[in-house]
C-alpha cells in the first residue's frame, strides 16, 4: 500500500500508535493519524471500531496507555477536556452542548467570557461572537435570542462558532449530519470548506461514506481498534472504503441450525413514528430469525419500540398473530411479544431490584407468593446458566453477560413467542455472546419468531435467516442471508445505493 | 464485564443487609437506651410508653401512605394540609348531624380525593410531584380555612373523641392499634400483591416498569390516592386528639412524616423503603421529643436533635448506596 502520510513538519496534529485497553478488552491497538492545516480528514469505521475511544483520548477525557500525540510539533497530552480546548482541539458532538436559555452570544463565549474579576464585558462578548459568526458566513444570526429557539442546524453552527472563538486549531465533528436535513447538510459542507480554506484542520467522523467522498481530502479507516488504511479520497471509491471497514474474518462463533419457517407471527405494514421510523414493512414467521441491519440512528430501535407500543405510532399497522388494533406494552406481553432493550442499564433492568423481581415483573398474579416466585426464578437461573448468589440478589451486582441472560430470560419466562431483540450481545464478553447465539438458535428451532437488531454485521450474517437494512428511517426489503454480503449491507446502510 | 465477578464478598453483603434491615431499629434502641440511662424513673414507665405511642399515631399513619408515595419515586408535601382539611370536614359533618362513622369516612374520602387530584395533575400533565404537591399544600390549607370560616370547629362529643384517649393502667389508645393494624396491612400488600411489586418497580426504574407492561400512570395515581387516604385516617385521629376540626393544625407536619419515612431507610430516589422502617422512624422522632422534654431541654434543642437524626439517616443511606455501587 502506498504511504499517504504527510511529513511531520506539515502535520498540525499527529497521533502515533495510540493504544488503550479497558480491563481485558483492547479498545485501541495502534492507531496512527495525522492531520495537516487546511485539511478535512475523515475518520471512518464500524460501530465498536474504536472511534469514540480515540476521540475521548484526543479530547482529554481518557488517557492513552501507549503512543504519542503532537500538536504543532509539540507534545500534546491534555489532562481533561478543558485543557484540550485551551490547546485548540475542540469537539462538536452528535448531541449538541448548547445552553438553551442563554443567548447566542453568551453561548459562543461560554467558558471563555472576556472580563476581569468575574465581571463579564458584554460588549466584548458580542464583538467576539459577531466575529465568529461572520467568519462562518452567518452574520445574520441575531446575538441576543436564546439559543434554544434556533434550529438544530443553527445550534450546531453556534457550537462551531464557539470553537472558533476559543481559537480552535483542530475541529472534530462527530457525526454532524445525523440530525440534519439534506439542505442543512449542504450548508454545513459549505461551511466546512470555508473553514478549510481559512487553514483549519477538521477531523470529520461519519458513517455516511458518500459524505466522506464529497467532503474529505483524506480518510483513515479504523477497524478493531487499529488504523488499517489511510489515503486520499480522490484515489479511492466508496466500495473500497466499505470493504476496508468490514474486512475481517468471521469466526465460528455462530450457530444456525436448518429450520423451516412457519406461519406469520408478526406483520408490520408501513409503520411510521413521529420522527423514525419513516416507513417500515416486514413479515416475520415462526421459526425464523430476521435481522435488522443499519447504522446507529437509522431508526431500528425506534421500529422495535413502535412495534412494542413503547413509542408513539403516527401511521401504519402492526399485527401480532391474530391481534391487531390498539396496543400497549401490557397488551403486547399478553399477545406473546417481548422486547429486549438495547440499554440494559437504564431501561432493560431495574438494577436495584432482585433477579426474581426483574424476571417476573411482566406477568404477576394479583396476589403474590414470594417463595414460589423465588423457586421459579431459581429454575430459570439454572436454565440460563446465570452465575449469581441467588434469586434475591440485586441484578445490578451481576456481570454484563449475566445481566443480559436475565433480561433475555424475562422474555422466555413471560411466554414471549415473538422476541424483539435490540442489540442482544451489547456489552457482553465473547463467551456470553456465544451462549446468546445458541439460545437464539434454539428458540427459533422451537418455533419462536425472532426480530433482531444489531450493529455488528458478522453477528447478523451468522445468526439470521433473512436480513433487512434500514437507512434513515426507511426499512429495505428482507433478503435471505445467503444473498447478503457485508459489503453490500454496508453500502445499503450508508445510503450509497438504494438497495 | 467479565463473568468472573459474581457478587460482593459474603461478609460485606451480610453487613449491608444488617444495616439495611436493622439500621433504624439500632437507632431507636440507642435513643431509648440513652434516655433510659439519663431519666430512668420518668422515661421507662408504662404510661410514658403509651404517651409516646399516642404521639406517634398521626404521623405514623400518614407515613404509611407517604412510604408508598416515596417508594414509587414521588413525594407529597400536601399531607399536613390534607390532615387539617380532614379534621375540618369531619367536624362540619358531625355538626350537620351525620353519624360519627360516616363523618370519619367522609374525612378519609375527602382526603383521598385531594390525593387523587395531586395524582391526576402529576400523571396527566406530567408535572413534577414536588411542585404539584407544594401548590396543593397551600391550596388545601386555604380550602380548610375557607370551609371552617377560619375558626376551629368544635362539634358535640362523640365516640370519635375517644380514639386517642389513653387507657387506664397505661393501655394504648385505639388509634395506636389502628396504626399498627394498618401497618400490617400495607406491609403485607407491599410484599404479597402485584400492586406492591409495581410500586417498587415504578420507583426503582420507571423505564423498566414501562417496558414490562406495568401501568405506570395508574400505579402512580393510586399511590397518591392512598397517600391522601392514609393522611385522612391520620386526620380522624388528629380530630380525636383536638376534639375538633382546626384549619391551622398539622402545619409543617408533612416534613416530619417525610422524615419518618427517610429515617426508616426509604430512598427519596424511589424503589426502596419498608413499613417497619417507617414506623421505627416515626417512633425515633417521638422518643426524641419525649425524652428531651423529660430532660427539661427546650424545644429548640429537640429541633436540632431531630434535624441531626434526619441528616444522619440520609448519610447512612448514602454510605450504604455507595458501598453497594462499589461492589456492583
Amino acid at each position: 500500500m502506498p504511504d499517504f502520510t504527510i511529513s511531520p513538519v506539515l502535520a498540525r496534529l499527529r497521533l502515533g500508535s495510540i493504544k488503550k485497553r479497558f480491563g481485558a478488552t483492547v479498545a485501541l491497538n495502534g492507531v496512527s493519524l495525522d492531520v495537516a492545516p487546511g485539511e478535512v480528514h475523515a475518520l471512518v469505521g464500524e460501530n465498536g471500531a474504536g472511534k469514540s475511544t480515540l476521540m475521548k483520548i484526543l479530547s482529554g477525557a481518557l488517557a492513552a496507555d501507549a503512543g504519542s500525540m503532537t500538536l504543532e510539533g509539540a507534545a500534546y497530552a491534555p489532562e481533561g477536556p478543558l485543557q484540550a480546548r485551551r490547546a485548540g482541539v475542540v469537539m462538536v458532538h452528535q448531541e449538541l452542548a448548547i445552553a438553551p436559555h442563554l443567548s447566542v452570544a453568551e453561548n459562543i463565549v461560554l467558558g471563555a467570557e472576556p472580563g476581569n474579576a468575574g465581571f463579564v464585558r458584554h460588549a466584548e462578548s458580542r464583538r467576539i461572537a459577531g466575529e465568529a459568526l461572520t467568519q462562518l458566513g452567518r452574520p445574520d444570526i441575531p446575538l441576543d435570542v436564546p439559543a434554544g429557539r434556533l434550529s438544530v442546524a443553527e445550534q450546531q453552527l453556534i457550537e462551531i462558532a464557539r470553537a472558533l472563538a476559543l481559537g480552535c486549531r483542530v475541529l472534530v465533528l462527530d457525526e454532524p449530519t445525523s440530525s440534519l436535513t439534506q439542505a442543512d447538510t449542504e450548508k454545513l459542507f459549505a461551511l466546512v470548506r470555508r473553514l478549510r480554506a481559512a487553514g483549519q484542520s477538521v477531523i470529520y467522523i461519519s458513517h455516511f461514506l458518500e459524505e466522506v467522498q464529497a467532503l474529505a481530502d483524506r480518510y483513515t479507516v479504523l477497524r478493531d481498534g487499529q488504523s488499517v488504511a489511510t489515503g486520499r479520497t480522490t484515489d479511492t471509491t466508496i466500495d473500497r472504503i466499505a470493504e476496508l471497514m468490514v474486512g475481517r474474518q468471521v469466526e465460528e462463533l455462530y450457530t444456525r441450525s436448518p429450520r423451516q419457517p412457519g406461519e406469520v407471527a408478526l406483520e408490520v405494514h408501513e409503520l411510521a413514528g413521529p420522527l423514525k421510523p419513516v416507513s417500515a414493512s416486514l413479515q416475520l414467521r415462526r421459526g425464523e430469525v430476521l435481522g435488522l441491519a443499519g447504522l446507529v440512528g437509522a431508526g431500528r430501535s425506534e421500529l422495535l419500540r413502535a412495534i412494542f407500543a413503547l413509542d408513539e405510532v403516527r401511521s401504519g399497522s402492526v399485527r401480532v398473530g391474530v391481534h391487531a388494533g390498539p396496543a400497549s406494552p401490557l397488551l403486547r406481553w399478553r399477545q406473546g411479544l417481548g422486547l429486549l432493550s438495547e440499554d440494559r442499564k437504564s431501561e432493560g433492568l431495574a438494577l436495584n431490584l432482585s433477579l426474581e423481581e426483574n424476571l417476573t415483573l411482566p406477568r404477576l398474579e394479583p396476589l403474590i407468593h414470594p417463595a414460589a416466585l423465588a423457586a421459579e426464578a431459581r429454575t430459570w437461573i439454572e436454565k440460563l446458566g446465570v452465575r449469581c448468589a441467588g434469586p434475591g440478589q440485586a441484578v445490578g451486582n451481576l456481570s454484563g453477560g449475566n445481566q443480559q441472560k436475565i433480561a433475555l430470560g424475562r422474555l422466555l419466562r413471560n411466554g414471549a413467542e415473538v422476541l424483539l431483540l435490540d442489540e442482544p450481545t451489547r456489552g457482553v464478553d465473547i463467551g456470553a455472546k456465544q451462549n446468546i447465539y445458541r439460545l437464539i438458535d434454539e428458540l427459533a428451532g422451537s418455533g419462536k419468531a425472532v426480530l433482531m437488531v444489531s450493529s455488528y454485521l458478522p453477528e447478523l450474517l451468522g445468526t439470521c435467516d433473512r436480513i433487512a437494512v434500514m437507512c434513515r428511517g426507511v426499512l429495505g426489503p428482507a433478503r435471505p442471508v445467503a444473498e447478503c454480503t457485508e459489503h453490500q449491507i454496508m453500502l445499503a446502510a450508508t445510503g450509497a445505493n438504494a438497495a | 464485564m467479565t463473568d468472573s465477578k459474581i457478587s460482593p464478598s459474603p461478609k460485606t453483603s451480610w453487613l449491608r443487609h444488617v444495616l439495611t434491615a436493622f439500621g433504624p431499629l439500632v437507632g431507636l434502641a440507642v435513643v431509648c437506651a440513652l434516655f433510659a440511662v439519663l431519666r430512668f424513673e420518668t422515661f421507662v414507665t408504662r404510661d410514658n410508653f403509651a404517651i409516646i405511642m399516642q404521639q406517634t399515631a398521626v404521623i405514623g399513619i400518614a407515613a404509611l401512605g407517604m412510604t408508598l408515595v416515596i417508594i414509587a419515586g414521588g413525594i407529597d408535601l400536601s399531607v399536613g394540609s390534607i390532615i387539617a382539611l380532614g379534621t375540618v370536614v369531619i367536624a362540619l359533618l358531625l355538626q350537620k348531624g351525620v353519624s360519627p362513622l360516616l363523618a370519619a369516612l367522609g374525612g378519609v374520602g375527602a382526603s383521598a380525593l385531594c390525593g387523587a387530584l395531586s395524582g391526576l395533575l402529576i400523571t396527566r400533565l406530567r408535572l413534577l410531584p414536588f411542585v404539584v404537591t407544594l401548590g396543593m399544600m397551600g391550596a388545601l390549607r386555604g380550602a380548610a380555612k375557607g370551609l371552617s370560616g377560619e375558626q376551629p370547629v368544635y362539634p358535640d362529643e362523640s365516640w370519635l373523641n375517644g380514639l386517642m384517649q389513653l387507657g387506664r393502667h397505661g393501655g394504648l389508645p385505639s388509634g395506636v392499634w389502628l396504626m399498627l393494624g394498618l401497618a400490617v396491612l400495607v406491609s403485607l400488600a407491599l410484599r404479597y400483591t402485584r400492586f406492591g411489586r409495581h410500586v417498587f418497580a415504578v420507583g426503582s426504574n420507571e423505564l423498566t416498569a414501562r417496558l414490562c407492561g406495568v401501568p405506570v400512570e395508574r400505579v402512580k395515581l393510586w399511590v397518591y390516592i392512598l397517600g391522601g387516604a392514609f393522611a385522612g385516617v391520620g386526620a380522624v385521629l388528629q380530630f380525636a386528639y383536638l376534639t375538633g376540626g382546626d384549619p391551622t393544625t398539622a402545619a409543617g407536619l408533612e416534613l416530619n412524616i417525610i422524615a419518618a419515612v427517610v429515617i426508616g431507610g426509604a430512598s427519596l430516589a424511589g424503589g426502596q423503603g419498608t413499613i417497619t422502617g417507617t414506623l421505627v422512624g416515626a417512633l425515633i422522632m417521638s422518643v426524641v421529643a419525649n425524652g428531651c422534654t423529660k430532660l427539661g431541654l427546650s424545644n429548640w434543642v429537640q429541633e436540632i436533635v431531630t434535624g441531626g437524626i434526619i441528616i444522619a439517616a440520609v448519610l447512612l443511606d448514602y454510605l450504604r448506596r455507595r458501598s453497594a455501587l462499589r461492589n456492583a
